[in-house]
Protein backbone atom coordinates (compact mmCIF):
# COMPACT_ATOMS: atom_id res chain seq x y z
CA UNK A 1 0.00 0.00 0.00
CA UNK A 2 1.62 3.84 -1.29
CA UNK A 3 2.16 5.14 1.82
CA UNK A 4 0.66 9.03 1.90
CA UNK A 5 3.44 11.20 1.87
CA UNK A 6 2.75 12.72 5.04
CA UNK A 7 3.86 9.41 6.79
CA UNK A 8 6.86 8.83 5.43
CA UNK A 9 9.82 9.89 7.86
CA UNK A 10 7.18 11.57 10.59
CA UNK A 11 7.74 9.57 14.14
CA UNK A 12 5.31 11.40 15.94
CA UNK A 13 2.93 13.23 14.88
CA UNK A 14 0.42 12.78 18.61
CA UNK A 15 -1.33 9.70 17.98
CA UNK A 16 -2.83 7.67 21.33
CA UNK A 17 -0.45 5.82 22.54
CA UNK A 18 3.04 7.79 21.18
CA UNK A 19 4.40 7.94 24.42
CA UNK A 20 4.10 4.16 26.08
CA UNK A 21 5.23 3.49 22.32
CA UNK A 22 8.56 5.48 22.66
CA UNK A 23 8.93 4.98 26.34
CA UNK A 24 8.44 0.94 25.92
CA UNK A 25 10.84 1.11 23.54
CA UNK A 26 13.43 2.87 25.54
CA UNK A 27 12.99 0.87 28.40
CA UNK A 28 13.84 -2.13 26.83
CA UNK A 29 16.82 -0.81 24.97
CA UNK A 30 18.05 0.29 27.76
CA UNK A 31 17.48 -2.73 30.48
CA UNK A 32 18.92 -4.38 27.34
CA UNK A 33 22.18 -2.55 27.43
CA UNK A 34 22.06 -3.11 31.24
CA UNK A 35 21.82 -6.94 30.86
CA UNK A 36 25.34 -7.01 28.91
CA UNK A 37 27.12 -5.94 31.43
CA UNK A 38 25.15 -7.58 34.05
CA UNK A 39 26.33 -10.73 32.14
CA UNK A 40 29.73 -9.83 32.40
CA UNK A 41 29.92 -8.43 35.90
CA UNK A 42 28.30 -11.52 37.30
CA UNK A 43 30.83 -13.83 35.79
CA UNK A 44 33.64 -12.69 37.73
CA UNK A 45 32.13 -14.65 40.44
CA UNK A 46 33.69 -17.49 38.82
CA UNK A 47 37.19 -15.62 39.67
CA UNK A 48 36.24 -16.11 43.10
CA UNK A 49 35.54 -13.79 46.37
CA UNK A 50 38.24 -11.10 46.21
CA UNK A 51 37.42 -10.52 42.62
CA UNK A 52 33.58 -10.81 43.32
CA UNK A 53 33.31 -8.41 46.23
CA UNK A 54 35.64 -5.67 44.19
CA UNK A 55 32.33 -5.86 41.54
CA UNK A 56 29.62 -5.32 44.36
CA UNK A 57 31.54 -2.30 45.85
CA UNK A 58 30.26 -0.90 43.10
CA UNK A 59 26.46 -0.79 44.43
CA UNK A 60 27.84 0.51 47.52
CA UNK A 61 27.79 4.41 45.75
CA UNK A 62 24.53 6.17 45.90
CA UNK A 63 24.68 7.60 42.41
CA UNK A 64 24.91 3.62 41.19
CA UNK A 65 21.92 3.22 43.57
CA UNK A 66 20.05 5.84 42.11
CA UNK A 67 20.79 4.56 38.34
CA UNK A 68 19.56 1.08 39.72
CA UNK A 69 16.02 2.75 40.90
CA UNK A 70 16.41 4.12 37.39
CA UNK A 71 16.57 0.41 36.17
CA UNK A 72 13.99 -1.10 38.60
CA UNK A 73 11.16 1.45 37.12
CA UNK A 74 12.22 0.47 33.94
CA UNK A 75 11.56 -3.16 33.94
CA UNK A 76 8.55 -2.52 35.81
CA UNK A 77 7.01 0.05 33.39
CA UNK A 78 8.10 -2.28 30.37
CA UNK A 79 6.88 -5.46 31.96
CA UNK A 80 3.42 -3.69 32.84
CA UNK A 81 3.18 -1.88 29.52
CA UNK A 82 3.92 -5.11 27.51
CA UNK A 83 1.27 -6.93 29.42
CA UNK A 84 -1.08 -3.85 27.88
CA UNK A 85 0.33 -4.99 24.70
CA UNK A 86 -0.43 -8.51 25.15
CA UNK A 87 -3.83 -7.80 26.40
CA UNK A 88 -4.53 -5.67 23.20
CA UNK A 89 -3.24 -8.18 20.74
CA UNK A 90 -4.78 -10.92 21.74
CA UNK A 91 -8.21 -9.89 22.42
CA UNK A 92 -8.40 -7.18 19.80
CA UNK A 93 -11.93 -6.68 21.89
CA UNK A 94 -10.15 -5.00 24.53
CA UNK A 95 -9.10 -1.75 22.10
CA UNK A 96 -12.68 -0.52 23.16
CA UNK A 97 -11.27 0.26 26.45
CA UNK A 98 -8.20 1.02 25.42
CA UNK A 99 -8.49 4.58 27.35
CA UNK A 100 -9.11 2.91 30.96
CA UNK A 101 -6.91 0.28 30.06
CA UNK A 102 -3.78 2.30 29.36
CA UNK A 103 -5.09 4.44 32.56
CA UNK A 104 -4.92 1.49 34.31
CA UNK A 105 -1.56 0.57 33.47
CA UNK A 106 -0.25 3.81 34.16
CA UNK A 107 -1.74 3.63 37.78
CA UNK A 108 -0.09 0.09 38.43
CA UNK A 109 3.70 1.22 37.48
CA UNK A 110 3.29 4.55 39.42
CA UNK A 111 1.52 2.86 42.34
CA UNK A 112 4.01 0.05 42.61
CA UNK A 113 6.71 2.21 42.01
CA UNK A 114 5.81 4.64 45.40
CA UNK A 115 6.94 1.78 47.77
CA UNK A 116 9.80 0.71 45.74
CA UNK A 117 10.99 4.62 45.42
CA UNK A 118 10.15 4.45 49.16
CA UNK A 119 12.09 1.06 50.23
CA UNK A 120 15.28 1.80 47.59
CA UNK A 121 15.10 5.78 48.08
CA UNK A 122 16.08 5.41 51.55
CA UNK A 123 19.06 3.25 51.12
CA UNK A 124 19.76 5.96 48.81
CA UNK A 125 19.61 8.54 51.74
CA UNK A 126 21.84 6.41 53.97
CA UNK A 127 24.57 6.36 51.69
CA UNK A 128 24.50 9.44 50.82
CA UNK A 129 23.83 11.72 53.77
CA UNK A 130 25.03 8.91 56.08
CA UNK A 131 21.20 8.73 57.65
CA UNK A 132 19.69 5.99 59.54
CA UNK A 133 16.59 5.49 58.15
CA UNK B 1 9.24 -0.96 8.05
CA UNK B 2 7.79 -2.99 5.36
CA UNK B 3 6.37 -6.02 7.19
CA UNK B 4 3.24 -7.27 5.94
CA UNK B 5 0.68 -6.70 7.92
CA UNK B 6 -2.85 -8.72 8.56
CA UNK B 7 -5.16 -5.44 7.22
CA UNK B 8 -8.83 -5.45 8.89
CA UNK B 9 -7.86 -8.01 10.98
CA UNK B 10 -10.02 -6.29 14.05
CA UNK B 11 -12.74 -4.10 13.28
CA UNK B 12 -12.97 -2.58 16.85
CA UNK B 13 -9.69 -1.19 16.35
CA UNK B 14 -10.57 1.47 13.15
CA UNK B 15 -7.33 1.73 11.06
CA UNK B 16 -4.85 4.99 12.28
CA UNK B 17 -7.27 5.24 15.62
CA UNK B 18 -5.42 3.50 18.53
CA UNK B 19 -3.72 0.64 16.55
CA UNK B 20 -0.77 2.24 17.34
CA UNK B 21 -0.95 1.05 20.86
CA UNK B 22 -0.89 -2.49 19.43
CA UNK B 23 3.08 -1.30 18.43
CA UNK B 24 3.97 -3.14 15.93
CA UNK B 25 0.74 -5.03 13.90
CA UNK B 26 0.99 -8.53 13.59
CA UNK B 27 2.94 -9.75 10.50
CA UNK B 28 1.39 -11.72 8.02
CA UNK B 29 4.00 -14.56 8.23
CA UNK B 30 7.31 -15.81 7.84
CA UNK B 31 10.18 -15.00 10.40
CA UNK B 32 8.64 -11.76 11.15
CA UNK B 33 5.34 -13.81 12.78
CA UNK B 34 7.31 -16.19 14.78
CA UNK B 35 9.46 -13.19 15.97
CA UNK B 36 6.38 -10.96 17.16
CA UNK B 37 4.91 -14.28 18.54
CA UNK B 38 8.01 -14.91 20.40
CA UNK B 39 8.07 -11.45 21.35
CA UNK B 40 5.10 -11.82 23.62
CA UNK B 41 5.80 -16.09 24.56
CA UNK B 42 9.19 -14.35 26.43
CA UNK B 43 7.04 -11.52 27.54
CA UNK B 44 5.03 -13.54 29.52
CA UNK B 45 7.81 -15.57 30.96
CA UNK B 46 10.09 -12.52 31.58
CA UNK B 47 7.15 -11.13 33.44
CA UNK B 48 7.80 -14.31 36.21
CA UNK B 49 11.66 -14.35 36.13
CA UNK B 50 13.05 -11.24 35.56
CA UNK B 51 10.17 -9.25 38.01
CA UNK B 52 10.33 -11.54 40.25
CA UNK B 53 14.34 -11.10 39.97
CA UNK B 54 14.32 -7.32 40.01
CA UNK B 55 12.15 -7.44 43.32
CA UNK B 56 14.07 -10.58 44.92
CA UNK B 57 17.67 -8.71 44.09
CA UNK B 58 17.15 -5.04 43.85
CA UNK B 59 13.69 -3.97 46.24
CA UNK B 60 13.09 -6.51 48.84
CA UNK B 61 15.17 -7.91 51.95
CA UNK B 62 18.14 -5.01 51.70
CA UNK B 63 18.18 -5.64 47.78
CA UNK B 64 21.84 -5.69 46.47
CA UNK B 65 22.94 -4.57 50.19
CA UNK B 66 23.58 -7.97 50.68
CA UNK B 67 24.38 -9.33 47.51
CA UNK B 68 27.75 -10.34 47.76
CA UNK B 69 30.51 -13.06 46.49
CA UNK B 70 29.43 -15.42 49.78
CA UNK B 71 25.21 -14.19 48.66
CA UNK B 72 25.94 -15.96 45.67
CA UNK B 73 27.48 -19.24 47.22
CA UNK B 74 24.94 -19.88 49.33
CA UNK B 75 21.64 -19.15 46.04
CA UNK B 76 23.63 -20.99 43.66
CA UNK B 77 23.54 -24.31 45.63
CA UNK B 78 20.29 -24.45 44.95
CA UNK B 79 19.46 -25.83 41.22
CA UNK B 80 16.36 -24.01 41.46
CA UNK B 81 17.53 -20.36 41.45
CA UNK B 82 20.69 -21.80 39.13
CA UNK B 83 17.83 -22.68 36.52
CA UNK B 84 15.66 -19.80 37.09
CA UNK B 85 19.21 -17.53 36.38
CA UNK B 86 19.94 -19.66 33.36
CA UNK B 87 16.31 -19.28 31.64
CA UNK B 88 16.53 -15.52 32.69
CA UNK B 89 19.79 -15.20 30.66
CA UNK B 90 18.48 -17.01 27.90
CA UNK B 91 15.06 -15.43 27.09
CA UNK B 92 16.04 -11.96 28.08
CA UNK B 93 19.09 -11.97 25.65
CA UNK B 94 17.09 -13.38 22.65
CA UNK B 95 14.21 -10.76 23.89
CA UNK B 96 16.49 -7.95 24.43
CA UNK B 97 18.52 -8.43 21.13
CA UNK B 98 15.37 -9.83 19.01
CA UNK B 99 14.01 -5.98 20.14
CA UNK B 100 17.34 -4.50 19.41
CA UNK B 101 16.81 -6.05 15.71
CA UNK B 102 13.62 -4.96 15.11
CA UNK B 103 14.36 -0.85 16.77
CA UNK B 104 17.65 -1.14 13.60
CA UNK B 105 14.92 -2.23 11.36
CA UNK B 106 13.22 0.39 12.20
CA UNK B 107 15.59 3.51 11.99
CA UNK B 108 18.55 1.53 10.28
CA UNK B 109 18.18 2.43 6.08
CA UNK B 110 21.24 1.33 4.28
CA UNK B 111 21.30 -2.73 4.53
CA UNK B 112 25.08 -3.06 5.04
CA UNK B 113 24.97 -0.73 7.99
CA UNK B 114 21.31 -2.72 9.47
CA UNK B 115 23.65 -6.23 8.61
CA UNK B 116 26.79 -4.85 10.38
CA UNK B 117 24.95 -3.96 13.40
CA UNK B 118 22.59 -7.51 13.35
CA UNK B 119 25.77 -9.45 13.45
CA UNK B 120 27.45 -7.38 16.01
CA UNK B 121 24.45 -7.96 18.03
CA UNK B 122 24.01 -11.41 17.85
CA UNK B 123 27.58 -12.05 18.16
CA UNK B 124 27.38 -10.32 21.19
CA UNK B 125 24.42 -12.14 22.21
CA UNK B 126 26.16 -15.76 21.56
CA UNK B 127 29.63 -14.72 23.29
CA UNK B 128 27.16 -13.38 26.22
CA UNK B 129 25.28 -16.45 25.90
CA UNK B 130 27.96 -18.50 25.94
CA UNK B 131 29.93 -16.64 29.49
CA UNK B 132 26.58 -16.63 31.04
CA UNK B 133 25.88 -20.91 30.86
CA UNK B 134 29.65 -21.90 31.66
CA UNK B 135 29.45 -19.93 35.11
CA UNK B 136 25.87 -20.73 35.75
CA UNK B 137 26.87 -24.28 35.29
CA UNK B 138 30.26 -24.67 36.57
CA UNK B 139 30.62 -22.03 39.28
CA UNK B 140 31.42 -24.48 42.36
CA UNK B 141 30.35 -23.10 45.52
CA UNK B 142 32.47 -25.08 47.63
CA UNK B 143 35.87 -24.40 45.85
CA UNK B 144 36.17 -21.12 47.76
CA UNK B 145 36.30 -20.90 51.52
CA UNK B 146 33.40 -19.87 53.66
CA UNK B 147 33.39 -16.71 55.09
CA UNK B 148 30.83 -18.05 57.68
C1 LIG C 1 9.26 -8.29 32.13
C2 LIG C 1 8.46 -8.74 31.20
C3 LIG C 1 8.54 -8.27 29.75
C4 LIG C 1 7.46 -8.15 28.95
C5 LIG C 1 6.01 -8.48 29.31
C6 LIG C 1 7.93 -7.67 27.67
C7 LIG C 1 7.12 -7.48 26.56
C8 LIG C 1 7.55 -7.01 25.35
C9 LIG C 1 6.76 -6.98 24.14
C10 LIG C 1 5.34 -7.48 24.02
C11 LIG C 1 7.54 -6.44 23.17
C12 LIG C 1 7.16 -6.25 21.71
C13 LIG C 1 6.58 -4.90 21.45
C14 LIG C 1 6.16 -4.76 20.01
O1 LIG C 1 6.12 -5.75 19.28
O2 LIG C 1 5.89 -3.62 19.62
C15 LIG C 1 8.80 -6.09 23.76
C16 LIG C 1 9.83 -5.44 23.10
C17 LIG C 1 11.09 -5.28 23.62
N1 LIG C 1 11.56 -5.72 24.85
FE1 LIG C 1 10.42 -6.58 26.26
N2 LIG C 1 9.28 -7.48 27.72
C18 LIG C 1 9.70 -7.84 28.98
C19 LIG C 1 11.01 -7.82 29.45
C20 LIG C 1 12.10 -7.33 28.74
C21 LIG C 1 13.47 -7.36 29.20
C22 LIG C 1 13.95 -7.95 30.54
C23 LIG C 1 14.22 -6.75 28.24
C24 LIG C 1 15.70 -6.52 28.21
C25 LIG C 1 16.58 -7.49 28.30
C26 LIG C 1 13.33 -6.35 27.17
C27 LIG C 1 13.73 -5.69 26.00
C28 LIG C 1 12.90 -5.39 24.95
C29 LIG C 1 13.30 -4.68 23.76
C30 LIG C 1 14.69 -4.11 23.46
C31 LIG C 1 12.15 -4.61 22.93
C32 LIG C 1 12.03 -3.94 21.54
C33 LIG C 1 11.41 -2.59 21.67
C34 LIG C 1 10.68 -2.13 20.43
O3 LIG C 1 10.49 -2.92 19.48
O4 LIG C 1 10.28 -0.97 20.42
N3 LIG C 1 12.06 -6.71 27.51
N4 LIG C 1 8.79 -6.46 25.10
Amino acid sequence: MAKRRADVGTLYKGSPGQWSWLAHRITGLAVTLFLFAHVVDTAVVGWGPDAYNRVTEVYHNWVVRVLELGLVAAVLYHAINGTKIMVFDFWPSTARYMKPISAASTVLFLGSMVPITWIMGREILNLALGWDL
Amino acid sequence: MSVETRAGRSPAIPPGRGAEVRRRDRPAGGFELWSWLFMRVSGVALLGLAVGHVLIMHVLDEGVSRVNFEFVQLRWESPFWRTWDWALLVLALLHGINGLRVTVQDYVRWPGARFALNVLFALTGFLLFVLGTVIVFTFDPNAWPRTS
